[in-house]
């Protein structure tokens, strides 16, 4: 298969991931959409680098895994905090800094 | 041509896993709908001649992000979402903003249709095959890594060493320890 083949895939996953953090409430499920559009960003790193045989585009797919990783425990622990101190994981009820 | 054939098995399931994701209400199914979105793109990494990338996707994603996930998932006792989230009241159900999203989604859909075209089809590829064997292997990528990305490196595992702290730090419970 081609670039364009890969490319296409990775637009794809990138806008129902933005598409689900946009209109999900749960903040769970919000996180699970920056998750999917990671992904699609670590598709087209390892395409390109495929492609233009340079080694590069895998290393930093491999940095962007890493990157994600702290992103989710972070992201977790403040859901986990937000929890305690509110009861709820609804976006729209975590309203506390309006005045 | 198996490749294609197989590369379209698994972009079919990776992107079907991705859209159930999103249109699951219930954040458990959604979790799993992930797992096997990345299962997929695993194997897709594979076919592009990236077997640590796919196998880091595996353990790190699979393995440790879904399952801390679910974990969290389950210690919230998250609820279902009700119907009521998608109710007509909600800012971004307004008009304007459909439009406006509707006009973007087309713009995108053009665009794409535009570049696949003029690039010959979807098998034309824009360059061709890199030297797989100075890409595909562990060896020239861990000498990459280790010699010319070595402070992005370190940079990256004292960032995970932050992070942990953090996470630590922000979940635990009040009045404990300290």
């Amino acid at each position: 298969m081609g670039l364009q083949a890969y490319l296409t895939l990775a637009a794809i996953v990138f806008c129902i991931g933005l598409f689900g953090v946009i209109t999900r409430r749960n903040t769970i499920s919000i996180l699970l959409g920056i998750e999917l559009m990671l992904n699609s960003v670590n598709i087209n790193l390892v395409a390109f680098s495929r492609f233009s045989g340079d080694v590069t585009g895998m290393v930093f797919a491999v940095f962007t895994i890493c990157i994600t990783v702290t992103e989710a425990a972070l992201g977790l622990a403040i859901v986990i905090l937000l929890f305690r101190v509110r009861r709820t994981v609804t976006a729209d009820q975590l309203d506390l800094l309006k005045g | 041509m198996p490749e294609t054939l197989i590369f379209y098995a698994l972009s079919g399931f990776a992107i079907g896993a991705s859209a159930m994701v999103i249109g699951q209400r219930n954040p458990m199914y959604s979790v799993m709908m992930l797992i096997a979105s990345f299962g997929a793109l695993a194997g897709l990494y594979v076919q592009l001649d990236a077997p640590f990338v796919a196998v880091a996707q595996i353990i790190i994603y699979a393995g440790a992000i879904m399952v801390l996930f679910l974990f969290v998932v389950m210690l919230l006792n998250a609820p279902k979402e009700d119907g009521s989230e998608w109710d007509r009241s909600h800012p971004l159900r307004q008009p304007a903003v459909v439009r406006l999203g509707g006009l973007l989604a087309s713009l995108l859909v053009v665009q794409l249709g535009w570049a696949l075209l003029s690039a010959r089809g979807l098998g034309g590829g824009v360059a061709a095959f890199g030297d797989a064997e100075t890409v595909s292997s562990v060896r020239v990528l861990g000498r990459v890594l280790f010699s010319e990305y070595v402070f992005a490196f370190e940079a990256t595992s004292i960032l995970i060493l932050v992070a942990m702290v953090g996470a630590v730090v922000l979940a635990r419970r009040e009045g404990e320890g300290s």
